[in-house]
């Protein structure tokens, strides 16, 4: 996954109204084994692999109710701030605009119908492929009072990685915010101490985006050379 | 930077006029009469991070003003190896043998949460075979006794009484026999797989495991009456490292810990997974918020772990033999290993009939080993118990036979961010019960 740049959306097939992709691309494959020139004759197939789409009401669940209470509580700014929810696998997945994300988890913290008052921090996740909104941050939130579960996701580009912090609201997020920016390089703007938290202080790169290579040597066995994982002739 | 006072949260500090002291072994009383003589009142003590008591690669910065500690910090990532990432590069089913490796203490907890993340992805969480539910049961309980005799034997050994670690380490040695005995492993065992687990029980696993349970409890009584009255334990131990219910809550700590403020919250009761909610079990609390109730809650989780252990025995025998894999071979790793005279596990019977009797067989062997199995695109979280609180997966999927991304939240991350609020206001000396009271892995910490 060395070759992020090659990853490039052929372009968006069905902008929404707001001028958005409606959904978060994952990647974009080409041919069938990574390695070109191969003899398969699959070499044309290009596979763009997106995530589930937003769903429609009813949700199911209590999942309605969350949100409805959560469009109430943020009144006017709702339709801005909650850009898609999607139901997959039976679990929720707000995805909310950076701009409303500390009231978003304001509320969901404090309002007595909501009560997620643990967040079990943060992950984030590189999409090469999905053109403006390449950096995610995946924020689970699960609530004691109700026994919920739901996750809220933010999406920024590779070119501004900046996300208000959430430590404010939700203490517990220190060190997971600065592991997402010591990794991924999403900068969560209002954290008291956003420092490298796993790799060295005078590390270069943020190791788990897609255009940072694994690394590793080639190794021999019984006189063969075998490539390093990231160099090995790979399947899709 | 000339401006600046050394501080354990500043950056580091290049300043020739700042003192720095170099301390080995017991000269002390020279570095505070040097420090008195030059009129300092703070003083920055580094412990770590290769120091004995911090249970792995911690450092941790002290300031402390005499005995007392006025701000700590703890340093990771001295132990970052890059799991999450490598994960990325392998199969689904090869993600197993890396994420094991993370709390090293607690190897199959992460499988368990890892394998039942992707079952959700894929959609065959009903699918699980209940002789495979029971196995996993069986393991995680035996894993959590594991985590728990390590996390009260060590931090008896680093209050100097180590008795208490030998008696818990003989007690953790008779789950390894079981767990060797049906895993082929003693720790890192990638036994559990998306799917079901590597292999069922062996002819007299039934047996081993009711014969383990009365030795197991024995050593926990011995455990129990060695701490139980000693009343130098409970000096160092008792209203030490308090963390109370608001403050567990402000920093989303979980396990044990919290238990101790007296919130019941174990994900195996609220939140059931591989039949959890079918066993019966007691989740133990206690309302003193000190190192001790922690110590005194994870004895009796022993004790309930072992109870739940029971009743997967009676419930393996009473399934006697059968699959441990899901039925669809197109996800089923090949499974059944048996253990050769030279130690190592072998599928003699698998390999006859892919070499011997059947060409498919061979292809679809090869191309589900070395391309893996597809996982429909999206995303998952998955929760369970962990021994040192809830342990969380998120997974992506991009369709792929390797996951687009894995992401641990290891309890034991979140839960050394305690670590200040533990031991500012407290004494040197109890910094060493605070860190053994939140018992972390630093695997685990840093992945």
């Amino acid at each position: 996954m060395s070759d992020g740049t090659d990853m490039q959306a052929p372009g968006p097939e069905s902008p929404s109204p707001q001028g958005r992709e409606p959904l978060t691309l994952i990647n974009v494959r080409e041919g069938l084994f990574g390695a070109k020139g191969d003899t398969s004759g699959y070499d044309g197939m290009v596979d763009r692999v997106q995530m589930p789409g937003a769903s429609e009401r009813p949700y199911g669940e209590w999942f309605d109710g969350v949100v409805d209470i959560l469009s109430e509580l943020l009144g006017d700014d709702a339709d801005e701030a909650i850009e898609y929810v999607v139901v997959d696998r039976g679990e929720l997945t707000l995805y909310i605009a950076r701009e409303h994300l500390v009231a978003v988890a304001q509320h969901l913290r404090d309002d007595q119908d909501l009560r997620f008052e643990m967040c079990l921090g943060v992950s984030g996740v590189h999409y090469p492929a999905d053109t403006g909104r390449e950096l995610h941050a995946v924020y689970p939130m699960q609530s004691i009072t109700h026994n919920r579960r739901l996750r809220v996701e933010v999406a920024v580009s590779d070119d501004d990685p900046h996300i208000p912090s959430l430590v404010a609201v939700y203490p517990m997020n220190n060190w997971h915010e600065r592991e997402t920016w010591d990794f991924f390089g999403i900068v969560f703007d209002g954290h008291p101490s956003l420092a490298r938290i796993e790799m060295p202080d005078d590390w270069v790169g943020h190791p788990q985006r897609k255009d940072y290579p694994l690394g590793g040597i080639p190794v021999e066995y019984k006189g063969a050379e075998i490539p390093s994982p990231d160099e090995r002739r790979q399947y899709r | 930077m000339s401006t600046q006072t050394a501080h354990a949260t500043s950056a580091f500090v290049e300043d020739p006029d700042t003192p720095e002291y170099t301390v080995y072994g017991a000269d002390w009383s020279e570095v505070v009469d040097e420090a008195k003589r030059l009129g300092q009142q703070r003083i920055v003590v580094n412990m770590g991070p290769q120091h004995p008591s911090t249970h792995g690669v911690l450092r941790v910065m002290l300031e402390i003003e005499g005995e007392y500690i006025t701000e700590a910090r703890a340093g990771i990532g001295y132990l970052h190896t890059g799991i999450e990432k490598n994960m990325e590069f392998r199969t689904w089913t090869q993600g197993v043998t890396f994420c094991t490796r993370m709390d090293y203490v607690a190897s199959m907890s992460q499988e368990l949460v890892y394998c039942l993340g992707i079952e959700k992805l894929l959609g065959i969480t009903d699918d699980i075979p209940e002789r495979a539910s029971v196995l996993r049961v069986l393991m995680a309980e035996l894993t959590r006794i594991g985590s728990h005799l390590v996390a009260v034997g060590t931090g008896g050994n680093e209050l100097g009484a180590t008795t208490i670690m030998t008696t818990a380490f003989v007690a953790r040695e008779e789950t390894f026999r079981v767990i060797e005995a049906i895993t082929g492993l003693r720790t890192n065992n990638a036994y559990i797989r998306p799917g079901g687990v590597s292999q069922g029980l062996p002819e007299d696993g039934v047996a081993q495991i009711r014969a383990m349970i009365p030795k197991v409890k024995a050593k926990l009584d011995e455990l129990m009456a060695l701490q139980g009255k000693n009343p130098i334990l409970q000096l160092r131990l008792k209203d030490v490292a308090e963390l109370n219910l608001s403050a567990c809550m402000a920093l989303g700590i979980t396990g044990p810990i919290l238990r101790a403020t007296g919130l019941p919250y174990d994900l195996r009761k609220t939140d059931p997974y591989c039949g959890y909610e079918t066993y019966d079990f007691q989740v133990p609390t206690s309302t003193d918020q000190d190192a001790w109730a922690r110590v005194m809650l994870r004895m009796e989780e022993c004790y309930e772990s072992l109870k739940i252990v029971e009743q997967c025995a009676d419930r393996l025998e009473q399934l006697g033999d059968g699959p441990v894999m899901v039925a669809d071979k197109k996800i089923a790793w090949p499974a059944q290993l048996a253990l050769g005279p030279d130690g190592q596990g072998n599928s003699l019977d698998h390999i006859r009939h892919i070499m011997g009797e059947s060409m498919e067989a061979l292809i679809h062997h090869f191309k589900l080993v070395t391309e893996g199995f597809e996982v429909p695109a999206g995303q998952v979280y998955q929760a369970i118990e962990g021994p040192k609180g809830l342990l969380g997966v998120h997974l992506v999927s991009d369709g792929g036979t390797k996951p687009w991304r894995a992401h641990f939240r290891d309890p034991g991350f979140n839960n050394l961010q305690a670590l200040g609020i533990m031991c500012e206001g407290g004494q040197m000396a109890d910094v060493v019960v605070a860190i053994a009271s939140i018992d972390m892995v630093l695997g685990g910490v840093d992945r």
